[in-house]
């Protein structure tokens, strides 16, 4: 009995190093990538400091563009502040492009949008969660990931009517006193960003 | 130190030492703990931020060893000191970056965020400093003031590429020195057509009535503002954390000092103790005769 452990233990101790390596090996390529001709030039500039690091070596590699359109649209949502939605799989996304609301779905071909003041919502299912962007960028990548950074959101349901209300009077009257350009476009701004607001709080 | 045959060392010196030592130690270790809870303040923020540059990575790629005219280095350091080498850090790796993008038709510029780079690098490379910035976590880091901060940079410097260096924090005693690549937007639909690592922004589709270079110029502008944002708060830790390390030894010496010290005052007052004794028995042993 105690022979059979014993091989026992011999086969447990020969699965769990190969278990283990395998575990490295995933892990290693998302390292690995760096740029060799950076290096390569650093180490001739100057030999004994350690090359800075490089974004690229940070981040997980992308994963490639799929052969067929996948089911499902990955999303992210991220805020100065905070990663608002963090590679999450979602049906839609519908975003608030200069050009007005634009809705990816999975296999949306590659874009680069610039974002106004709107509503951002995400659909899962037959969940819908909207969030008020103040403006910014949203990638889509052929690989049906949608990246979304953004400079400030709130959730649509934290937005206070009455705030929303007296912010556009207070900006349509300063349009109207403006006497600057700079003052015309602070104004016109404001305007702009409550109008959506109110859009927001009844659309 | 008392000269030879004196009648007894003063203690007094040795006392004083020791008050100084122990005053010494205690004030590290304060330092200490305002650093640790500083710290633990800005890394959630900071670890919140790091999402922020990701996404134009995966657009853009990354080219640090790209070749361009007009080279801009942005050094973040800090502007207290007494927290280790991670100044000197940043300084050595953006003199190697000044070295690696000049040459004879290429430019590099300094932009200085920090009194303590300002002060080292004024000493060889004044006239590549192109401007200054101090005083930046005044009031604790946000967004608006780094997006007017990287608006006020990007008016007064012309730039082909900024290159952003800071201290990344990866724990509370490792910094890694990092450094992240801004391509302007003439040269980063140049790279792009090129081909090579920036990828391949001709495959996107540009949503909008606004030309492709607008967007651009929006674009890197957004980015260099995302980036300095998430350096500022990253160089924010790392100067936390190797100010907690360095305070950490600091007191950690004073302790050792005290305790040298503490043995050579017994020492001394033991030695003093004997004279004494020696004296009045040899005196009253000479008395007796």
């Amino acid at each position: 009995m105690l022979r059979h452990a014993a091989r026992r233990l011999a086969s447990r101790a020969a699965a769990a190093p190969t278990a283990r390596r395998a575990l490295a090996t995933a892990e290693v390529p998302a390292e690995a990538a760096e740029d060799s001709t950076f290096v390569e030039a650093w180490k001739k500039v100057a030999p004994n400091l350690e090359a800075p690091k490089t974004p690229i070596s940070l981040m997980q590699p992308r994963p490639p563009t799929p052969a067929s359109i996948p089911t499902k649209l990955t999303v992210n949502f991220v805020l100065p502040y905070k990663s608002e939605i963090a590679n999450k799989e979602v049906d839609m996304v519908i975003v608030p492009a200069t050009t007005g609301q634009m809705g990816v779905l999975p296999g949306h071909v590659a874009t680069i949008a610039e974002l106004k003041p709107g509503v951002l919502s995400v659909h899962e299912g037959n969940d819908v969660t909207k969030y008020f962007v103040s403006s910014g960028f949203a990638f889509v990548h052929a690989n049906s990931i949608a990246d979304i950074v953004a400079v400030e959101a709130v959730p649509v349901d934290q937005i206070d009517p009455a705030l929303v209300q007296k912010g556009l009077a207070d900006f349509t009257a300063k349009l109207g006193s403006a006497s600057t350009d700079l003052e015309k476009a602070e104004a016109q701004i404001g305007v702009d960003v409550h109008s959506a607001l109110n859009a927001a709080l009844t659309g | 130190m008392a000269p030879l045959g004196a009648r007894s060392v003063s203690t007094q010196i040795v006392r004083n030492r020791m008050k100084s030592v122990k005053n010494i130690q205690k004030i590290t270790k304060a330092m200490k703990m305002v650093a640790a809870s500083k710290l633990r303040a800005v890394q959630t923020r900071t670890e919140n931020s790091r999402g922020l540059w990701q996404p134009f990575t995966a657009l853009l790629g990354d080219a640090p060893s790209v070749d361009v005219k007009k080279n801009v280095i942005v050094a973040i350091t800090s502007d207290k000191g007494l927290c280790g080498g991670i100044n000197s850090t940043s300084v050595k790796v953006s003199r190697a970056l000044h070295k690696l993008t000049s040459g004879p038709d290429k430019e590099s510029k300094y932009v200085i965020l920090g009194e303590k780079g300002k002060v080292q690098l004024v000493r060889d490379s004044r006239s590549s400093i192109e401007m200054t910035v101090s005083e930046l976590q005044k009031n604790p880091i946000n967004y608006t003031q780094i997006a007017v901060l990287a608006d006020d940079i990007l008016k007064n410097v012309e730039y082909d590429a900024l290159r952003v260096v800071f201290n990344k924090f990866h724990s509370v005693i490792s910094f890694k020195p990092t450094m992240v690549t801004i391509l302007s937007p003439e040269v980063a639909e140049k790279e792009s057509e090129a081909g090579g690592k920036i990828g391949d922004l001709d495959a996107y589709e540009i949503e909008g009535g606004e030309t492709k270079s607008e967007i651009l110029q929006n674009l890197a502008e957004f980015q260099f503002s995302c980036v300095l944002y998430n350096g500022a708060l990253e160089n924010a830790c790392s100067e936390l954390g190797a100010r907690m390390s360095a305070m950490d030894s600091s007191s950690r010496n004073a302790g050792d000092m005290l305790d040298r010290l503490t043995l050579t005052y017994n020492r001394t007052r033991q030695a003093s103790i004997t004279t004494e004794l020696t004296e009045i028995i040899s005196g009253a042993s000479a008395l007796e005769g």
